[in-house]
């Protein structure tokens, strides 16, 4: 096991590395640090002598891959790629453009994004499996078709309708919770509560349909039969055996999002002013802070790569069947 | 004098896929009796006949030109440099009668109190009249609603001889096409018992009739969705975004697809160390979070732009180009799920007998390729494509909401949801941007929905009986 999962993680490294090539190439490479300034000094009429000061005041005002003026080592540290690309492999995320400390800010900002998107997960995955094992029970009836029609339907309506209509419906004409903000610690409850119900309504749709199928799916399979023709009853064949078959796709399929839950969501934060990592990389983006959103990119892939490793792990533990090769 | 920006000469060339692609299928049984099983369908039908009247005005949106402005004898003919579109003649109405600033639907006053002039010489504070919007009203209090179901009514009536027209027209139509008696065709049509479900496609399309003429009635007099904060027509804005609407639901598979499909391909087939490189690439793109790499990548051609500004002849071109520039860093995020899943069922396909036998004649692995494993995987193609259109529709209001969307210039139901937002804390609230957008984008996706569930139950092998 411990030699699978050390192989895995040597298996994540090149893509990592890839992942920072791509990121090092949009920013400094098609877009040069000179355009960066410009863009943060304002375009037109910038003299030389402030670009050169922004740019050193940064640091972006080396060579990007090799130095030829620095000594030994130095030729390959003292450069673009190895302060800014290098580094991020040391979770060293320097300064964003606005000077303020990235790795900091992170730690700071992930446990907000966390507090709203870990619920939304917990109870969405319990609202929609019930759901869709409710639909799956009722197969081939009305309640199915309208159940699905429904699905499709609320599928079909923006994420930006349920997070906007949610604000209006339950902040402002019903004054049950507050519209958007943060607090800390046990205050943080009563802002989280908007934006999980809208997270989760949301994605009710897309899920149930999704969940439904998986234990229809399970439902014609021959272990099912067998556990009738013993005479067991429809709904201990479908907790007993339909469900617990059926949550093993549904359970590995989420835990490759476990760890992207830090990152939190983009729009539900910044729709709800939630200080956490989405709301930093949607502000990041709209100041044009290219320090950040690269930072941001680079922890994104890293989780992401952490989810898949950890979804083959869940596998092997959860499916017998399953080889560690 | 005609214009065509890149992304047009696109939507049509799509368009001359479709159609090949339909002369290609009625040829080819095992492409003709899936589709004849969508055609069957009524729900199918309906949602297609709404995608069919989107994609008409889409492309009616696409035909831009530079209308002539005078001729005289001295001049040949002077044009003008604006760019219009053979729709924007259409809703010419709409698009000239505009307000002040924001009035609600269906309204005659405007939404703000103004000081006002009266005739005495004094001034008050009231809510003034709008410049179209119910004008032809003397005390609007007592007569709009009257007037307003007048409007509905009348639009009604002329609906209603249109879709007789119409439905007779479709009906004498089959009964000649099958040889049947009008009474047998229609017997015959309401079974459902014709190869495309009729009974669907004629109450969808005369539905659309009713209603479009109805609205087409009460547009003549009145804003029926509002105005917007410059005083545009709410209504014409929702029209004008259908086409960014198709363009980014279409264009970003367009251009995936052919990367998607060599590399799944090749991928499978090849296996070894192309495999391996093809997986990397994959997972490596797939790993960056979508949503950061079109921002970066929009950031850039902001700054693209904004150093090449004088590149471009009109906002429009720039805008036109930020939209494909849209459409295909969207395709470079979204072509891996197809890929992946091409891989994997060539992988399976290349064992089979008939793939070994082309081998064993020697046939080379792009004919292999070409002939054997891509038909057989284009059913995976066609349910991906499909299913991926509502996303990307809903994708870009969302992209638009943080500024990385589409130019904020164009028209585009995300730019219309996220300039209302703004409006939000507004006393009372100014809903019909909002309410307009959430509509027709509602419309668009749940037709696309219904169509692709119907396609993908009758493409999907392991789904047929």
């Amino acid at each position: 096991m411990m030699s699978y999962i050390l192989r895995r993680i040597a298996y994540a490294f090149p893509i990592l590395v890839g992942v920072n090539i791509i990121t090092f190439v949009l920013f400094f490479v098609v877009n040069t640090p000179d355009d960066m300034a410009r863009m943060q000094l304002g375009m037109k009429r910038v003299s030389e002598a402030a670009i050169t000061k922004w740019k050193a005041e940064r640091g972006y005002d080396k060579q990007i891959l090799w130095n030829t003026d620095a000594e030994s080592f130095e030729k390959l540290t003292d450069t673009l790629f190895f302060q800014n690309s290098v580094k991020l492999f040391l979770f060293d995320f320097g300064r964003s453009d606005s000077g303020r400390d990235i790795g900091y800010d992170i730690s700071q900002r992930m446990w907000p994004s966390l507090a709203i998107a870990f619920p939304s997960l917990i109870i969405g995955l319990l609202t929609c499996i019930t759901c869709g094992l409710i639909l799956a029970f009722f197969r081939g009836s009305y309640v199915d078709f309208s159940g699905v029609i429904i699905c499709v339907v609320m599928m079909s309506i923006s994420g930006l309708f349920y997070i906007i209509g949610g604000q209006y419906l339950i902040g402002k004409l019903l004054h049950l919770v507050p519209i958007s903000g943060y607090d800390t610690g046990l205050n943080a409850i009563k802002f989280t509560i908007l934006p999980v119900l809208v997270g989760l309504i949301g994605g009710i749709g897309a899920s149930t349909r999704w969940y439904r199928t998986i234990f229809l799916e399970e439902m014609g399979k021959d272990y099912v039969r067998t556990a009738k023709a013993k005479g067991l009853s429809e709904s201990r064949v479908l907790y007993r055996h339909v469900l617990t078959n059926g949550l093993i796709p549904i359970l590995t399929g989420v835990v490759v999002i476990l760890p992207s839950l830090f990152m939190g969501s983009l729009i539900v934060e910044s729709f709800f002013a939630v200080p956490g990592l989405g709301s930093y990389t949607i502000d990041a983006i709209n100041a044009q802070d290219f320090a950040i959103v690269r930072s941001m990119v680079f922890l994104g892939s890293v989780l992401y790569i952490v989810g898949l490793i950890l979804t083959d792990i869940s596998y092997t533990l959860v499916d017998p069947r399953v080889r560690l090769n | 004098m005609p214009v065509i920006f890149i992304t047009d000469a696109f939507l049509f060339l799509l368009v001359m896929m479709v159609i090949a692609y339909t002369l290609y299928a009625r040829q080819h049984a095992h492409l003709r009796v899936p589709w004849h099983d969508v055609a069957q369908r009524p729900l199918a039908m309906s949602a297609a006949i709404i995608l069919v009247v989107y994609v008409v005005v889409g492309l009616l949106d696409s035909m831009h030109f530079h209308p002539r402005l005078e001729a005289t004898a001295t001049h040949d003919a002077i044009y003008s440099s604006e760019v219009v579109s053979v729709l924007d003649l259409m809703l010419e109405d709409l698009y000239q009668n505009t307000e002040r600033t924001y009035s609600a639907p269906l309204a005659s006053h405007a939404f703000s109190k103004e000081m006002l002039d009266l005739p005495d010489g004094k001034q008050i504070r009231d809510y003034p009249r709008l410049i179209y919007g119910g004008a032809h009203l003397d005390d609007p209090a007592v007569e709009r609603g009257a007037d307003i179901a007048k409007h509905i009514l009348v639009g009604l009536a002329y609906g209603l001889v249109i879709s007789l027209v119409v439905s007779s027209v479709i009906l004498f139509l089959l009964s000649r096409a099958h040889q049947l008696s009008f009474k047998q065709t229609w017997h015959k049509a309401w079974h459902n018992n014709f190869v495309v479900s009729w009974t669907a496609i004629i109450i969808t399309l005369n539905f659309i009739i009713l209603l479009a003429c109805s609205i087409y009635s009460l547009a003549q007099h009145y804003h029926v969705f509002g105005t917007d904060k410059v005083g545009q027509d709410v209504l014409y804005q929702a029209i004008k975004s259908v086409r960014t609407g198709l363009v980014i639901g279409t264009l970003t598979t367009l251009v995936m697809l052919p990367f998607a499909i060599m590399m799944g391909l090749m991928a499978g087939y090849f296996r070894g160390w192309i495999d391996d490189v093809i997986q990397y690439l994959y997972t490596t793109l797939n790993s960056i979070p979508g949503v950061l790499l079109i921002a970066a990548s929009i950031l850039l051609l902001q700054v693209y732009i904004s150093n090449h500004a004088n590149d471009f002849n009109s906002p429009e071109q720039r805008a036109d180009l930020r939209l494909l520039f849209l459409c295909i860093i969207l395709g470079i995020t979204s072509w891996t799920g197809l890929c992946r899943l091409l891989r994997a069922e060539t992988l399976k396909l290349r064992e089979i007998e008939y793939v070994q036998a082309a081998k064993a004649f020697g046939v080379s692995h792009f004919g292999i390729m070409l002939r054997h494993l891509l038909p057989n995987v284009m059913h995976i193609v066609m349910i991906s494509i499909v299913i991926d259109f509502s996303g990307l529709v809903l994708a870009e209001a969302v992209l638009s909401y943080m500024n990385i969307g589409v130019d904020p210039g164009m028209n585009s139901w995300g730019n219309m949801i996220n300039s209302a937002r703004l409006e939000m804390a507004r006393e009372p609230i100014v809903w019909w941007s909002l309410v307009a957008a959430f509509i027709f984008m509602f419309v668009l996706v749940l037709a696309a929905n219904l169509f692709s569930d119907a396609v993908r139950d009758a493409f999907d092998p392991r789904l047929r009986h």
